[in-house]
């Protein structure tokens, strides 16, 4: 116990360190299809003006990590925060090629896609340990109370790394973010539509205060 | 063939290292059984777990589901706490138990705190614990 503190302490005392010497690394994780593209997308439409990666309602659209660097936003009263965002593929305990075909694609096409897909789940859980701070990024209308998410944010939480939840997809009517809160109380949770921009502002300040 | 769980006592991995511990878990799986564990894996543990099956995924594996259930209590009061951390001090990754389920198998862990729904792809009744 008392070696875990000590732990915990000196590496959140290295991290404040290297902070001030490197760009903070943001990462968005979280299970496929739950939005992290789409809000990299917005993140980098509001700051830089244009788009990180592509989006597709087939899960495993994002396979491989994806970096952009120097992201800066600004808060309501003139602080700065600068960051590189990391996009990184949804990760999952289960990838059948099957459900590519039921979306539409051809078998070798499926085949190549699942591949990839476990790739990219192996990548992002890689490079978990190399975030300086996460946002959770979690589909609303689903169940929060995947192992996937308890599994990442235990992680998250034994590395003493910042986490933000997003409750992502807030526009449809079967979003519940009560729900998402009730899963995780002891995280800020914001609920926010990454595709129409809604509480996007919400979002900045909770990185504000979780970065700074 | 019938629904196979197989339950594996806590103290069948207690000695065994991490990559040895889930590597034994995930080889039940990986014959089409469900892995029925007393305890939970460390959260590290379960990181790799997801790892070390996505790398063996294959057109015949198709991965696990996974779900651990924790009896830990919110909201209690500073006697009950007490209480719950001496517990937590003795039996530590001992309390709760892990279901892990091949996915060509089991569709579905829909977990509440306290009530695990498991959904199988073969079966069609669903069953409840």
């Amino acid at each position: 116990m008392v070696v875990n503190l000590i732990k915990k302490f000196i590496n959140k005392v290295l991290r404040n360190i290297f902070k001030n010497k490197k760009k903070v690394k943001l990462g968005l994780y979280g299970p496929p299809n739950g939005g992290k593209t789409t809000l990299a997308n917005r993140i980098c439409q509001d700051w830089l003006g244009e788009d990180m990666g592509s989006v597709s309602n087939v899960a495993h659209e994002t396979r491989e990590i994806q970096i952009k660097e120097q992201v800066t936003i600004k808060s309501k009263d003139g602080k700065e925060l600068s960051f590189n965002l990391v996009d990184t593929p949804g990760i999952a305990t289960k990838i059948d090629y099957e459900d590519f075909i039921k979306a539409g694609m051809k078998e070798k096409e499926a085949k190549t896609r699942a591949k990839e897909a476990t790739k990219g789940v192996i990548d992002s859980i890689k490079w978990l340990d190399d975030m300086d701070t996460v946002v959770i990024v979690l589909d609303s209308t689903k169940d929060p109370y995947s192992q996937v998410n308890i599994t990442i944010i235990g992680n998250l939480q034994a590395r003493d790394i910042p986490v933000l939840i997003i409750a992502n997809k807030i526009d449809l009517k079967k979003s519940k973010i009560k729900k998402v809160q009730a899963a995780f109380p002891q995280y800020e949770v914001i609920g926010i539509s990454g595709k129409y921009g809604k509480n996007m502002d919400k979002f900045y300040e909770g990185l504000f205060a979780l970065i700074n | 063939m019938g629904l196979v769980l197989q339950f594996v006592p806590y103290s069948e991995i207690e000695e065994l290292g991490p990559a040895r511990r889930v590597n034994k878990l995930l080889d039940i799986a990986k014959q089409n059984k469900i892995v029925l564990l007393e305890g939970r894996l460390k959260k590290e543990e379960e990181k790799d777990l997801i790892e070390i099956t996505m790398e063996e995924v294959s057109n015949k594996f198709k991965g696990i589901e996974l779900a651990v259930i924790n009896p830990q209590k919110k909201d209690q009061g500073i006697l009950k706490g007490v209480k719950s951390g001496m517990i937590n001090l003795l039996l530590g990754d001992r309390q709760g138990f892990t279901i892990i389920g091949p996915a060509t198998i089991v569709k579905q862990i829909k977990k509440d705190p306290d009530k695990i729904e498991l959904f199988t792809k073969d079966i069609k009744n669903k069953k409840k614990k």
